[in-house]
């Protein structure tokens, strides 16, 4: 394949390099924290499970982008033990090892 | 650096080693992708170092090699990478001691997968050299990003996907989101967000992860005014 001008790739570079840092610079550093609304504040305490959350679901629902609640589907069986193992003993090393082998055994299986 | 900060410093690059194992081979993926895309190796390495977002990344290769115009990729960008600002709302609580040259570090750093340890841990247990524990988490995220990156330059061909290695990723978010949840609030806004997320995630420029998130957000304070909050938990 032809490779693409320099100038055209260092806009692209510089140009996404601001975008990005702004965004996450906005309220660490550019808007002050009075500015900040007091319901927005009382908000964030949700970001961090919604966020993991929304991370999380889809891979363990989807396979090939469709809905797959199957016993056939692997991710979500190790996905849920893996849950269950992280409740109990809060342990991330143990919740990711279960759940890996728990899926490295299912699919050999 | 006091015992306490460096205590901070490598409990975060602790934190960030499990998620390594998700995130290094898409690094890997990233570099060899982008010089098939026609990018060459100065300027994929720079797009890791000077952008540091893996899948604005990825999209902007993909539209490079279409051709895309510069405007419409760093517009695409922009989008792509929206809910850092959400990250950076959340995270701002905790760094409003802290001198300039500090956020401006620590905003450099914040993606994904810092931002969910770094809450997670502020969360659980700030105190007042937390933010050596986000640099170090942050930090060994930027340093793994570099070297994966460089290694897919190296390596130049597509490296078969692992679907082991693929899924210690979310296998790590599972263990950063079961302890957040203490009572019916927070369990609805991961109901709610999750389940949003499979619906909407056909979505264009992960745009369904601030819709998701946001949706998730609004049940967790619906259900705060309803059914009141656990006491016992800070903030």
């Amino acid at each position: 394949m032809k490779s693409a001008g320099a100038l055209y790739l260092w806009t692209i570079i510089i140009g996404g390099m601001l975008v990005t840092y702004t965004t996450r610079l906005s309220f660490i550093l550019l808007i002050p924290q009075e500015r900040v609304p007091t319901l927005m504040k009382r908000a964030l305490r949700y970001v961090p499970p919604a966020v993991l959350a929304t991370l999380i679901l889809p891979d363990l629902l989807l396979s090939d982008g469709n809905l797959s609640l199957s016993l056939q589907n692997y991710r979500l069986f190790a996905g849920i033990l893996a849950a269950f193992v992280s409740w109990r003993t809060k342990n991330t090393w143990l919740t990711i090892g279960i759940g890996m082998g728990a899926l490295w055994l299912l699919s050999s299986l | 650096m006091k015992t306490t900060a460096r205590a901070e410093w490598f409990a975060g690059v602790r934190a960030q080693l499990p998620i390594l194992l998700g995130v290094v081979p898409f690094g890997v993926i990233f570099g060899a992708l982008a010089l098939s895309a026609g990018i060459p190796p100065l300027e994929t390495q720079a797009f890791s170092l000077f952008v540091f977002a893996g899948s604005a990344q990825f999209i902007s290769a993909l539209l490079i090699a279409e051709g895309t115009p510069a405007l419409i990729v760093v517009l695409t960008i922009f989008v792509v990478n929206l809910r850092h600002a959400l990250y950076s709302a959340s995270i701002s609580q905790y760094t409003q001691h802290l001198s300039k040259r500090w956020k401006a570090v620590l905003a450099w750093l914040l993606t994904d997968e810092a931002f969910v340890v770094a809450s997670v841990r502020y969360r659980e247990r700030n105190n007042a050299h937390s933010h050596w524990y986000t640099l170090g988490t942050g930090l060994t995220l930027w340093a793994s990003w570099q070297a994966s990156t460089a290694v897919g330059i190296a390596l130049g061909t597509v490296i078969p996907e692992n679907s082991l290695l693929d899924f210690a990723l979310p296998l790590t978010f599972v263990a950063l989101l079961v302890p957040l949840l203490v009572d019916r609030p927070t369990g609805m806004a991961a109901a709610v967000s999750g389940c949003s997320a499979v619906i909407l995630c056909g979505l264009p420029y992960k745009l369904w992860i601030l819709i998701a998130a946001t949706l998730g957000v609004a049940a967790g304070m619906l259900a705060e005014l309803r059914l009141g909050r656990a006491k016992d938990l800070p903030q």
